[in-house]
């Protein structure tokens, strides 16, 4: 418990110091309303003290005369005081608005943009729906906590002590008795609390639980129809959801229960105040206090006031417990997500624009179609090498962890322009060959070269952008048709789009969606089928222009006739490229310049299709096994 | 509406109505303590005997122990109302989506499904509890608070007919500025979730083109947009605190203008320094449950919109319902379409399907074949009551679809969909949905004919490995005989799939078939699917397009007649002939 405090002690700070990095001149100003706001609001309890004084000075007599001058310059004081102190809550709850928000804000953004640079490897490895809760759940907590506990916590400091020094003020006796009773709410607010935020943190989990069950279920919902599952869905719903009620109950029971409680407590020390009071003005005691007053009626009244304040002002503080307990929860993973590792990168080799003069490759500005790597060397000259799409690979090894070998020996030479194939059963690392051509992820042992170039050496920004894949699962972004097509190259006019389209084959249907490019496209284009999706993300590739491209099962979901029709483009697409390909379908990759065939991460064959035919080895099962029922 | 959600209270109502009279007899209690203390405060000022006080105290300390007792009840009561309800809310819309048809299931998006059982219904039930709760406790403590500042101040209680109008007006000014500013901040709040969510599934798309920056930008503009506006709605809110402490603080003065007024010039006969001074008190409870109201108001207005997206969950009407007395046996695998044609919702012009007719005796095995968009899955989805045809009428064993009590016919007709998903749990929990009383004898033998036994025994705990939700673990060819496993183990009379072999290798897809014609030969089966190969063999082959039959017949047949199938047979056998 007590190292779990210790962790909630340095996020607190960490998030205290991060919100007046945001806000450096505005948050001390908000702070400082914010402790005179508080301040004045404990004042009254001294003006009643005094107007009840003099109406006591005067009551018997009925002279309103004399008594008006001295109550209504009391009055008029404490007016301007008033008046202040709206001025200063104005002020600093609508700055905490800007505050708050804007911190939500820069929170957000600074997680998105160290998502965007984190290695591929976190998002194989962690859970979708529990980094998207990052930004929903987390950030709400933090909300409740920026814009009202920490201002809360603060005024109800703040008044305490001036509560406090006030009842010092006029009377130690009384302020004994108020201090036993606020020792016995603090200790009931510890306990309750606790519990209260303990549960609270339960719900949050259950919650989590619960909503990832939810999704799970709503995903294969139309699988549960097929299985008549409905039934044991529900049960298995009703368990998981009777735990969530369970907690929730109890989290709420703590923390409902906790403010009446204390409100009544509050009420019981009232109570007793009043008739300590009572006995102290009754017996005469000698009153004990700073200002040396005699204990009366004037001092009674107020103290009374002053003691439901004191109360309350614990009430507010224990109220804001679970929203700290589970803001700071929901800081420290933010946090953790921040201080994520990025991607690193210690690339030097830049991809340049390139013109040939003299047969000299010179940098230029402009886009000429001509690539070239641009590499300074440590004795401060820089080469120029020309893009070509050059991939060699020699003897890499590889593991997604460092114990298990994925992928062995694996040798391979891309000529620029050729066509390389990869086959072979699901699991025999195909598509991790092509994750480390872009460095998504790193090999184990051996080297890749890119025209020559170790992979290591280039920027991954570039080596990407030298790259063109097109992926099995397609993603599709919110947004039109004209939009996702352009993401490939964020310059390409509407007829470099439009011309892309109609390379890949996309152009006529496209044409007869509703609003032709301008269709929005929805949730990962759930308005379209898995085909068209492709479709489009092919013309995504062909407009983006890379001299090497890497199709993984790009054309799986286009029925085979499509594929034809697309087959064409494809050919125009891959002509003067580099070209891998993964495909299940034996004639997509048949007209290859070489294939490889991959068995458990290793190379087994590697030739033109006719070659492999020849060899009648592992190819040549495969291949004659689509015919084998003939 | 609201009957609809009233629905879901079932058995906590007791605690429903118990937390309301619970919290009133507290408000009760809180109101009439101030006003023995005055009467208190006025016997020790006239110098009463220690007794008296000591008797007041005992008095008083009583009604606030009576006051816990009750607050922490209702506080008790309330969690469990408001709780309860919600964990009823979730049941009801999570068994009311069972009985969804798949037509239902397309019209909600899966996200906005979640949404509305997870952050929607938090937001009704915090709307609950402070309903049970402050609806009660506000009025009352407004109403008890206010006639008891008439008792005690008499005509001083004028100043609540000033300040309360003001505060009133005010409040009602806020919440109209604020509340479209909300509706519309809350669309936009999701719409930036959702292009988070974007990013995080195609980061390797992101990657690939190196839109790093691009998207950073994107979501920086969408980020402050949404900031900008919940800036401008909550800077509104932010007049709340200080309006409320405007009326406080002017009726302080009144209060203590006035109060010393009366009590001087009448000497202490129309008020005293007791009455002063718990008139003090009332003037803050009248406002402070003003405030509350407000409150209350604020997060039920905002709750209706949660509310709202509950009741469409609850009130969806399912589009397929089990007839009144229902068949519960299917006779056979035959299946006939009759003049059948098949749009997905009335306002879609066109036609999925158009005038099918045709007849599948029992065990036969039928192949399809066709373009995207060609409505292959639209007419497979019709067999096993998935969809309702728009016209005409679709028999399995001779008996109209809709005549059959849906489990049943379902449990007949196995589907193995084209999007298929597996569930987290073990590989033989999985299967197990095929039959929940397989043995592991039968669910080894389903797996044998789906080519999949071979490759679980080579996971380290085989039958009991663990699947990672949407079986990210397996490899798609596994998924995909996984699935096919698991329909198997229904031993249906009908056996449709889906281009469910897409991502299987040749040879395997072959030894499925195989198996299939072996080992359950009176299962009638059809085939979706896009290589020639896996549908070649069949008995028939349907050639589709645009939601037509353009041809059927053998492979021989239709290499013959028809130039689709021609088309794509030369497509994925170019040269193939002279390999052999």
């Amino acid at each position: 418990m007590s190292k779990k405090k210790g962790f909630m002690g340095s996020t607190l700070v960490r998030l205290i110091k991060t919100l007046f990095e945001f806000y450096p001149v505005m948050l001390p100003l908000v702070l400082i309303c914010i402790v005179f706001n508080a301040l004045i609001s404990s004042l009254p309890a001294v003006f009643q003290q005094n107007v009840i004084s003099i109406v006591e000075q005067y009551w018997q007599s009925g002279d309103w005369n004399s008594a008006s001058g001295q109550i209504l310059k009391l009055v008029a004081l404490l007016a301007c005081f008033y008046v202040l102190s709206l001025i200063a809550g104005f002020t600093y709850t609508r700055a905490m608005a800007v505050i708050t928000q804007g911190s939500l804000m820069k929170f957000r953004e600074k997680m998105f943009n160290g998502m965007q640079n984190l290695p591929i490897k976190y998002f194989d490895t962690h859970n979708h729906g529990d980094i998207m809760s990052y930004y929903t759940n987390d950030i709400d907590t933090l909300r409740q906590m920026i814009s009202q506990s920490i201002p809360q916590l603060i005024i109800s400091l703040i008044s305490e002590l001036t509560i406090f020094c006030i009842m010092l003020y006029y009377s130690v006796w009384m302020l004994l008795v108020v201090v036993l009773g606020v020792v016995l709410m603090v200790f009931i607010t510890k306990k309750i609390g606790s519990n209260s935020a303990k549960y609270f943190l339960h719900q949050q989990i259950q919650m989590g639980k619960t909503e990832g069950f939810v999704e799970e279920m709503m995903n294969g919902e139309k699988v549960i129809k097929v299985f008549c599952h409905e039934r044991q869905a529900e049960a298995d719903f009703d368990a998981i959801n009777d735990e969530l009620f369970r907690v929730a109950e109890q989290a709420n029971r703590y923390a409902n229960t906790l403010m009446p409680i204390l409100m009544n407590v509050g009420n019981i020390l009232y109570v007793v105040v009043a008739v300590v009071g009572g006995i102290l003005l009754l017996s005469g005691v000698p009153n004990l206090s700073l200002s040396g007053m005699a204990f009366s009626i004037s001092i009674a009244v107020p103290f009374l006031n002053m003691t439901r304040q004191f109360s309350g002002n614990i009430g507010q503080v224990s109220n804001q417990i679970n929203s700290v307990v589970m803001g700071l929860a929901g800081a420290e993973r933010i946090f953790n997500l921040i201080d994520e590792k990025p991607e690193p990168d210690e690339g030097y080799v830049t991809l340049v624009n390139a013109r040939e003069e003299n047969g000299q490759l010179v940098e230029c500005k402009e886009r000429t179609g001509v690539w070239a790597w641009k590499h300074p060397h440590q004795d401060g000259t820089i080469t120029y090498t020309k893009v070509q799409g050059d991939v060699r690979m020699y003897d890499v090894d590889f593991g997604y962890d460092e114990k298990k070998l994925v992928l062995h020996d694996i040798t391979l030479y891309a000529k620029p322009g050729q066509k390389v194939a990869f086959v072979g059963a699901t699991g025999a690392g195909k598509t991790t060959i092509t994750n480390l051509i872009n460095r998504f992820y790193d090999i184990a042992d051996g080297k890749i070269r890119y025209d020559g170039i170790n992979i290591n050496k280039i920027k991954k920004a570039d080596l990407r952008r030298s790259l063109g894949i097109i992926l099995q699962d397609t993603v599709l972004f919110s947004g039109t048709v004209m939009e996702n097509i352009r993401y490939g190259n964020l310059e390409a006019t509407d007829e470099e789009c439009i011309g892309a389209a109609r390379l890949a084959g996309a152009h006529d249907f496209i044409t007869r969606l509703p609003e032709g490019y301008n269709t929005m496209i929805l949730a990962n284009g759930a308005n379209l089928s898995q085909g068209q999706r492709q479709l489009i993300a092919i013309a995504r590739a062909a407009v983006a222009d890379p001299p090497v491209m890497i199709m993984d099962e790009a054309t799986s979901s286009i029925d085979t006739r499509t594929e034809a029709i697309v087959q064409r483009g494809m050919d125009a697409l891959m002509d003067g490229r580099t070209v891998f390909v993964i495909a299940h379908r034996l004639s997509t990759v048949r007209n290859s310049d070489v294939i490889m065939v991959l068995e458990l991460g290793r190379i087994i064959e590697r030739g033109s299709h006719e070659e492999l035919i020849a060899q009648k080895g592992k190819y040549y099962q495969l291949y004659t096994g689509a015919f084998e029922l003939e | 509406m609201i009957k609809v959600l009233m629905k879901s209270i079932r058995e906590f109502k007791r605690a429903s109505i118990l937390a309301p009279v619970l919290v009133s007899l507290e408000v009760v209690m809180e109101c009439i303590m101030p006003f023995i203390v005055a009467q208190l405060v006025n016997q020790i000022k006239a110098g009463c005997s220690l007794g008296v006080i000591i008797r007041y105290g005992l008095v008083l300390i009583v009604m606030a122990g009576l006051s816990l007792a009750f607050g922490a009840g209702a506080g008790a009561a309330c969690a469990k109302a408001s709780c309860g309800f919600a964990r009823n809310l979730r049941k009801d819309m999570f068994y009311k989506i069972q009985t969804y048809s798949f037509e239902n299931i397309d019209k909600f998006s899966t996200s906005s499904l979640v949404t509305r059982m997870t952050t929607d219904v938090t937001n009704v039930q915090m709307a609950y509890m402070m309903l049970v709760r402050l609806a009660f406790r506000s009025p009352l403590m407004l109403i008890f608070s206010f006639a008891m500042s008439v008792i005690m101040g008499g005509k001083m209680a004028i100043i609540f007919a000033l300040v309360i109008p003001v505060l009133g007006i005010g409040l009602i000014l806020i919440m109209r500025k604020v509340m479209p500013l909300f509706k519309r901040v809350f669309k936009k709040y999701d719409a930036l979730n959702e292009s988070i969510q974007e990013n995080v599934k195609g980061m390797r798309v992101v990657k690939s083109y190196v839109r790093e920056d691009f998207e950073k930008a994107k979501f920086g503009r969408a980020a402050e947009d949404v900031c900008a506006d919940f800036t401008r709605a909550e800077k509104i809110l932010a007049f709340n605190s200080p309006l409320m402490q405007f009326c406080l603080y002017s009726a302080m003065i009144f209060v203590l203008t006035v109060g010393s007024y009366l009590i001087i010039t009448t000497k202490g006969v129309a008020l005293d320094v007791g009455q002063f001074s718990a008139f003090l008190v009332y003037n803050f409870q009248i406002l402070n449950s003003l405030m509350m109201l407000s409150m209350v108001f604020v997060m039920i207005t905002m709750a209706a919109e949660s509310a709202k997206r509950i009741v469409e969950v609850l009130e969806e009407k399912s589009a397929l319902v089990n007839p009144p007395d229902p068949i519960y046996e299917v006779a056979d695998g035959s299946i006939d379409f009759d003049n059948v044609s098949f749009k997905y919702s009335k306002q879609a012009e066109k036609m999925a399907l158009s005038d099918i007719n045709l007849h599948i005796r029992s065990g036969e095995t039928i192949g399809i074949i066709g373009g995207t968009g060609s409505s292959k899955s639209s007419l497979i989805q019709l067999i096993s009551r998935l969809y309702d045809a728009t016209e005409g009428v679709v028999k399995v064993g001779g008996v109209d679809v809709r005549k059959y009590d849906l489990d049943s016919l379902r449990n007949q007709v196995s589907v193995v969909l084209q999007k298929n998903v597996l569930f987290s749990g073990t590989i033989k929990e999985n299967l197990r949905w095929g039959n929940e009383n397989a043995t592991d004898e039968e669910i080894k033998e389903a797996c044998r004919l789906a080519q999949a036994d071979e490759f679980i025994m080579r996971f380290p705990d085989q039958y009991n490995t663990y699947i990672e939700q949407g079986g990210s673990n397996v490899s798609g060819g596994q998924k995909q005989r996984l699935c096919i496993a698991r329909a198997l183990l229904k031993k249906p009379k009908i056996l449709i799939l889906d281009d469910s072999t897409s991502a299987v290798d040749t040879k395997t897809d072959a030894l499925i078939r195989k198996a299939f014609a072996e080992f359950i030969p009176e299962t009638t089966k059809i085939i979706i699917a896009q290589r020639v190969a896996s549908v070649q063999d069949a008995d028939r082959i349907l050639v589709m397009d645009g939601g037509t039959i353009k041809n059927i017949g053998t492979h021989e047949e239709l290499l013959k007649s028809s130039p689709i199938y021609q088309e794509v047979y030369n497509s994925q056998n170019r040269g193939g002939e002279q390999d052999e």
